[in-house]
C-alpha cells in the first residue's frame, strides 16, 4: 500500500513539473506585447491616431494602448513617432500612454487626461486624431512592493488599535458569556469624549485623550452597575442579554447622534503631513504614536491577564466560572473591573480610529463592531490572545486587499473571512473545539 | 431498592447469548451491534478505549462501571451524538460509523438521555405524536395541506394513546410535560421512544433520580420491551437492579471493558470488583485499617499504612504497573481467603 | 400645536407601504426566531436582495414585474443557504454574527461603483414603476375618506402589500400547526431530543431559515414597490427595527409581527410629528434635527424594556418562550 502510495505521489509530483516547464515556455515564447507601428488598420473601419513628439521631436517606440467596449489592443510609435490603432465599433475607448516607456524626465502633462490616459470618441468619420501634451516631470511611480508594504504598515495600525477593542470584547465574552452588540458603542463613544473635550470645549489633546479614555471606562462601570449586574443576578438568559445588548447599541447610536448630528468631525492632527520613513511608507507622527500606544497599551494588558491576581482571575472565570466562584474569586468584582478595562480599551481605540480615518462619525461603531466580530471569530472565541491575533491578520487583510480589490469593498475581505473561518474551523485560530456547538 | 421484592415472578433470562468462552470481547450468537476497536479521546484522556463489544440482539444488556468509565461516551457514540477518533461499529450489518444521530435513531436504534429530555413547553401527546416515524406533515410543503396528513395523525394519536395507557401517563395527555414529576418524564420518554417500533432502545441511567415507588413499573415496562421483540441496552449503577434483570453486563471501567457475561459471573469477576466495587469490599474498613481486630478473628489482611499508601498512589497510576500488581496481589487474596473461610 | 395635522398624518401609516412591508419582514424573523429560535441579525440584507432583486430585475433586464418578485425570492432562498450551512451546526451567537455581518456586505456590493452599472451604486434605483402600475385593476381616481385618501397606484401599492402579508400569514399559520411545526417547535427547545427522535435537525433549521428569508425579501419588495431602492437604507438599524417591532408584538405569534409593525410606526409618525412641532415651539428644549433623531432613541430604550420586562410582547405566552430563562 505504501508503495503505491509513494508512486502516485511520484507521479502526481512529475504531472506538475511538466506543467510548469510548458507554462515557462510558453510564457517566453508568447509574442511580444506590441508589434508594429499600425494595428487593426486592417480588420476593422475606425481608427485612431497619433503623434508622439516632445519639444518638437518625435519620440520612437512608445507603447500606447486603447481599451474599451471590450476591446483593448496596443501599438508603438514608429521612428516619426506616428501610432495607429483601429478599433471595431463606433464608441467611446480609453487611450493611454505607457510612461515608461517614455523618454527620461518626460511625461503626459495633458489637463484633459486623467494621468497618462485620454477618453476619446469618434465623430461624423471612421477617424479620430488623439495626442498627448508631454511635459517634463518625474513620474510618480511605486511600485507593487512599495504600495504592499505601505498597507502592511497601514494594516498593522488599524489592526493594533482593532486589537484593543477585540481584547475588550473577547473579555465581556469569556467572562460573562454576553456577545456584546453595544461594543462598537463604545469604540465610537471614545472618540466623541476626545471630540467634545480637545474640539469643542477647546482641551489640549494630551489632556483631553486620556481623560475621555477615563470617561469611556466610567461608561462600562456606569453600564455594569445599571444594566448588566442586575440582569444577571436576575439570571438573564444569554439571548435576552444578547437582545438587550442591541436595544443598548440603538440608543447609545442615536444618543450619540442627537449630541453630535450627522457631521463629520475631525479631530487636531488628523491631516498632519507624512513623513517619508523608507521606501515609499510614509506615516505622520500621528500615525507612528497611535501605533506605539497601542503596542505598549497591549503588551499591558497582556501583562495584566498573565500576571497579576486580578487578570488570571478574569482567565479563571472564562474557564469555569462557577469553580473559580467556589474557590473564593470575587466574580462580580472582576466582571466590574473587566467591564471597566473593556470599555476603556473600546474608547481608547476609538480615539485611534479617529485619527486613522480620519473622522469621527455618529455611527462609526457599527462597521468596527463587525469587524471586531470577526477578528474574534478567527482568532477563537473567548480567547484574549486569540482577539489579539485575529485583529492584526483581519487589520492587514483588510488594508493589503486594496491591492486587488476597490477600497470601498475593503471591509468586505475582513467579514468573508468571517463566513469562510466559521466554515472551515469554527473554533478559530487558537480556541478550543469544546465551545462551539 | 433492596427491600422491594418482585411481585410477579422472577424475569425469565436469556441464556447462551454468547459463542466462546466468557471473555471481554466475546463474540455473540445473535448481535446487533458489532464494535471495532473504537476510542474516543478528549485532549489526551481515553474516555473510551473499547477493542471488541458485540451487543446481543433480543436480549436486556446492562452497560455498568464507575464514573469516569465512558458508558455515556459509548453511548453517544454508539447513537451518533458524538464522533469516535477510531474505530466503526455495525448495527444489523450496516456500518454506522459517521452516521448522524437522527439517521441512527431512524434505522431503529432510538436512546433516552441522563438528565430527562422530554419536550416541556409541548403536552404529552405533542411528545407523543413527535416520535412517530412516519408522518408527511412533518415535511413542509405537504404541512401546508392538512387534507394530506390528517389521516396519518390520528392514527399517529391512537398509538400514541395506546403507549401512554400502557404507561399510565394517558390521564395526563393534554398536559405540559413540564408538569409531570421527574419519573413521569422518565415514563414519557421511554413511551415516545417505543413510537417509532424501534429494535434497540438505548437508555442511559432510566432509574436515575427515579423516586422507589416508580423503579418497579420501569423495571416491567423496560422487561415488556424484551417480550415484545426488542433489544434492550442500558446504563446503570445500581447493582440490585442490573442483576434482576439484566441479561448480559458489560463492564467498563477507564474506557475499557474489563468484563463481561451473564451477571452472576460477572458480579464475582475479580476484574470487576477491583474496577468496581473497591479492593477490600468484604473486608471491614475498621479492620482493613487496623483500628481494631476482625471480630470473628478470621484471616484478614491487615494492612499497614505504608501499603494503604502504595495502593493508593497505584490506583491514582503514580506508580509503574509492576508496582501496581504488587500492591493488588495481596487484595485479590484477601478476597478469596476471605471467601474460603465463609464457606 | 396643530393636533389635526398630526392625527390625519399618523393615521396614515396604519396602511402605508412602510408598515405594511416592515409587517412581512418581521412575520419573516417571526419564522426564523420566534418559531425557528434562530437569531438572524440580518434581516436587512434580505429586503436588500428581494428590492434589489425586483428593480434590477426589471431595469436591467426587461423582466416582467412579477418576474422580478421572483428573482428577489430566489436571491433570498441563495443567500439563506450560504448563511445557513456554516452556521447552523453551530452555537446561536454564530449565527447572529454572520447575519449582520452577512447584511453589511450585501449593503456594501449595492453601494459599491463596482456594479454601478446595475445597482446605481450609492444613488440607488428608481423608475421601475411602470410594469407593476400597469397591472393595476384600480381605474384612476382618487378614493378613500378622512386621513386616508389615496390615488389608485397607492390603493394598488397597499392591496398588493396587504394581499402579500395575508398569504404570508396564512402560510405560518399552517405551518405552524402541523406535524412540521412540531417539530420545529420541539428543535427550539431542545435540538438533541428531536434529534433523537430521527428528525433531521439542520434541514429544518435551514427550511425555517429560508422561508423567513423569503418572507424577508417579499418585505423589501413591498417597501420598494412605491418609491426607489437606495442602499443608505438597508442598515443593521432597519434589522434592529425589525427585532422590536417582532418582540413588541409576540416572538412566536401569528399577528404579533403585524400589530407590532402598526403600533411601531403609528408611534414613529405621532411623534415625528409632534416632537419638532414641540421643538419649534420650544417646549421641549432641543432642535428640530434633534427631535427627529429622539424617536430612534426611544426604540433602543423600548426594545431594552420590553426584553427584559415582557420578553412574550403583547400577544405572546411567557411559558411557551424558550429564550428566557
Amino acid at each position: 500500500m505504501k508503495a503505491a502510495r509513494k508512486a502516485s505521489q511520484r507521479r502526481s509530483r512529475l504531472v506538475v513539473s511538466l506543467f510548469a516547464v510548458v507554462m515557462a515556455m510558453l510564457a517566453i515564447t508568447a509574442p511580444g506585447a506590441a508589434s508594429a507601428d499600425e494595428v487593426g488598420t486592417d480588420e476593422y473601419d475606425f481608427v485612431f491616431s497619433g503623434n508622439v513628439k516632445y519639444n518638437s521631436e518625435p519620440l520612437e517606440d512608445v507603447l500606447i494602448k486603447v481599451s474599451g467596449n471590450g476591446y483593448e489592443n496596443e501599438v508603438v510609435t514608429d521612428a516619426e513617432g506616428k501610432w495607429k490603432i483601429g478599433v471595431p465599433e463606433k464608441d467611446k475607448y480609453t487611450i493611454t500612454i505607457d510612461e515608461s516607456t517614455l523618454p527620461k524626465g518626460v511625461i503626459v502633462a495633458d489637463d484633459e487626461a486623467n494621468g497618462a490616459s485620454k477618453e476619446a470618441e469618434f465623430g461624423l468619420t471612421g477617424n479620430k486624431t488623439v495626442n498627448f501634451f508631454l511635459g517634463e516631470g518625474v513620474r510618480n511611480v511605486t511600485s507593487f512592493g512599495d504600495q504592499l508594504l505601505e498597507r502592511i504598515v497601514n494594516g498593522l495600525n488599524f489592526g493594533l488599535m482593532l486589537a484593543l477593542a477585540a481584547i475588550g470584547a473577547s473579555l465581556v465574552f469569556g467572562t460573562t458569556g454576553l456577545s456584546n452588540f453595544a461594543h462598537g458603542e463604545l469604540v465610537t463613544l471614545g472618540a466623541v469624549f476626545t471630540l467634545v473635550l480637545g474640539v469643542f470645549n477647546q482641551w489640549p489633546l494630551l489632556l483631553a485623550i486620556p481623560v475621555a479614555v477615563l470617561l469611556s471606562g466610567a461608561v462600562g462601570l456606569g453600564l455594569d452597575a445599571a444594566l448588566w449586574r442586575p440582569l444577571r443576578k436576575r439570571g438573564t438568559g444569554l439571548t435576552q442579554l444578547l437582545i438587550v445588548s442591541i436595544g443598548l447599541s440603538l440608543a447609545l447610536r442615536y444618543l450619540i447622534q442627537f449630541f453630535i448630528g450627522g457631521n463629520i468631525y475631525q479631530l487636531p492632527g488628523s491631516s498632519d503631513t507624512k513623513i517619508n520613513l523608507f521606501g515609499s511608507v510614509s506615516l505622520s507622527v500621528v500615525d507612528m504614536v497611535s501605533m506605539g500606544v497601542s503596542i505598549v497599551v497591549l503588551l499591558a494588558v497582556a501583562w495584566w491577564l498573565t500576571r497579576t491576581r486580578i487578570g488570571k482571575a478574569t482567565r479563571a472565570i472564562s474557564d469555569n466560572p462557577s469553580l473559580a466562584a467556589a474557590s473564593g474569586i470575587n466574580v462580580n468584582g472582576v466582571v466590574r473591573i473587566v467591564w471597566v478595562v473593556s470599555a476603556a480599551l473600546a474608547g481608547l481605540a476609538g480615539i485611534l480610529w479617529a485619527f486613522f480615518i480620519p473622522g469621527i462619525k455618529w455611527d462609526m461603531g457599527g462597521g468596527f463592531l463587525l469587524l471586531i466580530f470577526a477578528a474574534i471569530t478567527l482568532g477563537g472565541l473567548g480567547t484574549a490572545f486569540g482577539a489579539a491575533i485575529g485583529s492584526l491578520i483581519v487589520g492587514l487583510l483588510v488594508e493589503v486587499s486594496t491591492l486587488w480589490i476597490p477600497s470601498d469593498l475593503k471591509y468586505l475581505g475582513a467579514l468573508a473571512v468571517l463566513i469562510v473561518v466559521l466554515l472551515v474551523r469554527p473554533q478559530g485560530l487558537l480556541g478550543r473545539k469544546e465551545r462551539i456547538g | 431498592m433492596s427491600s422491594s421484592a418482585p411481585k410477579t415472578a422472577a424475569p425469565v433470562k436469556s441464556t447462551g447469548l454468547h459463542t466462546g468462552d466468557i471473555a471481554p470481547g466475546v463474540a455473540k450468537v445473535d448481535p446487533i451491534i458489532i464494535a471495532d476497536k473504537v476510542t474516543r479521546t478528549f485532549g489526551g484522556l481515553a474516555a473510551v478505549d473499547v477493542d471488541h463489544l458485540e451487543i446481543p440482539r433480543n436480549a436486556i444488556t446492562a452497560l455498568i462501571g464507575p464514573n469516569g468509565a465512558g458508558k455515556t461516551t459509548l453511548f453517544n457514540l454508539l447513537t451518533g451524538f458524538d464522533k469516535p477518533n477510531t474505530g466503526d461499529w455495525s448495527f444489523n450489518g450496516k456500518s454506522l460509523s459517521g452516521v448522524p444521530a437522527f439517521r441512527v435513531a431512524q434505522l431503529g436504534q432510538v436512546r433516552t438521555f441522563q438528565l430527562t429530555k422530554a419536550l416541556g413547553l409541548l403536552t404529552v401527546l405533542e411528545n407523543m405524536k413527535l416520535g412517530a416515524k412516519t408522518q408527511l406533515g412533518e415535511r413542509m410543503l405537504p404541512s401546508l395541506f392538512p387534507f394530506l396528513w390528517r389521516k396519518q395523525e390520528t392514527e399517529i394519536e391512537e398509538k400514541a394513546m395506546e403507549i401512554l395507557a400502557r404507561f399510565k401517563l394517558d390521564t395526563k395527555a393534554d398536559d405540559f410535560a413540564a408538569s409531570l414529576s421527574g419519573g413521569q418524564r422518565k415514563l414519557l420518554e421511554m413511551a415516545r421512544a417505543l413510537m417509532s417500533d424501534p429494535v434497540l432502545v438505548m437508555l442511559d441511567e432510566p432509574m436515575a433520580g427515579v423516586n422507589p415507588a416508580l423503579t418497579q413499573s420501569l423495571l416491567e415496562h423496560i422487561l415488556d420491551l424484551k417480550t415484545q421483540g426488542m433489544t434492550v441496552l442500558f446504563v446503570e449503577h445500581d447493582m440490585q437492579m442490573v442483576s434482576h434483570i439484566a441479561d448480559w453486563v458489560v463492564v467498563m471501567a477507564e474506557g475499557k471493558v474489563v468484563s463481561e457475561g451473564p451477571p452472576d459471573i460477572v458480579m464475582k469477576d475479580p476484574a470487576v470488583i477491583d474496577a468496581y466495587l473497591g479492593a477490600h469490599i468484604d473486608t471491614d474498613l475498621g479492620v482493613v485499617t487496623g483500628r481494631y481486630a476482625a471480630a470473628d478473628g478470621s484471616k484478614t489482611t491487615k494492612l499497614t499504612a505504608e501499603q494503604i499508601t502504595a495502593e493508593g498512589a497505584a490506583e491514582a497510576d503514580e506508580v509503574e504497573p509492576e508496582v501496581k500488581k504488587a500492591a493488588k496481589r495481596p487484595a485479590a487474596k484477601a478476597a478469596s481467603s476471605k471467601k474460603e473461610a465463609d464457606k | 400645536m396643530d393636533w389635526g395635522a398630526v392625527l390625519n398624518n399618523t393615521a396614515g401609516w396604519l396602511i402605508s407601504p412602510t408598515t405594511i412591508a416592515y409587517a412581512i419582514a418581521a412575520v419573516g424573523l417571526a419564522v426564523h426566531f420566534g418559531y425557528g429560535g434562530l437569531l438572524n441579525f440580518g434581516m436587512a440584507g434580505f429586503m436588500a436582495l428581494g428590492a434589489y432583486g425586483y428593480a434590477i430585475s426589471i431595469l436591467s433586464f426587461g423582466l416582467p414585474w412579477w418576474a422580478g418578485i421572483i428573482v428577489g425570492m430566489l436571491a433570498a432562498t441563495v443567500f439563506a443557504l450560504i448563511l445557513g450551512i456554516p452556521t447552523l451546526r453551530l452555537r446561536a451567537d454564530y449565527l447572529a454574527i454572520v447575519t449582520i455581518a452577512a447584511a453589511e456586505i450585501v449593503r456594501l456590493l449595492f453601494t459599491t461603483q463596482v456594479f454601478d452599472e446595475f445597482t446605481n451604486s450609492a444613488d440607488g434605483l428608481g423608475g421601475y414603476h411602470a410594469g407593476f402600475r400597469g397591472a393595476n385593476p384600480i381605474p384612476e381616481g382618487t378614493y378613500g375618506f378622512g386621513p386616508w385618501q389615496y390615488t389608485e397606484n397607492q390603493w394598488w401599492v397597499r392591496i398588493f402589500g396587504i394581499l402579500i402579508l395575508a398569504v404570508v400569514v396564512l402560510i405560518v399559520f399552517l405551518l405552524m400547526r402541523s406535524p412540521w411545526g412540531r417539530v420545529l417547535k420541539g428543535i427550539r427547545e431542545d435540538e438533541d431530543a428531536v434529534r433523537a427522535l430521527g428528525k433531521n435537525v439542520f434541514a429544518y433549521k435551514m427550511q425555517s431559515l429560508v422561508l423567513g428569508g423569503v418572507f424577508g425579501a417579499l418585505g423589501g419588495v413591498v417597501f420598494a414597490l412605491p418609491s426607489a431602492v437606495v442602499p443608505a437604507v438597508y442598515v443593521t438599524s432597519l434589522t434592529f427595527f425589525l427585532w422590536t417591532i417582532l418582540l413588541l408584538g409576540g416572538a412566536a405569534t401569528i399577528f404579533g409581527p403585524v400589530v407590532g409593525s402598526v403600533i411601531f410606526w403609528v408611534i414613529m409618525a405621532f411623534l415625528d410629528n409632534v416632537l419638532p412641532q414641540l421643538a419649534a415651539d420650544d417646549i421641549l428644549p432641543i432642535s428640530n434635527i434633534q427631535a427627529a433623531v429622539v424617536r430612534y432613541i426611544f426604540v433602543g430604550v423600548a426594545l431594552l424594556l420590553i426584553v427584559i420586562f415582557r420578553p412574550q410582547g403583547i400577544f405572546g405566552n411567557k411559558k411557551e418562550l424558550t429564550f428566557v430563562k
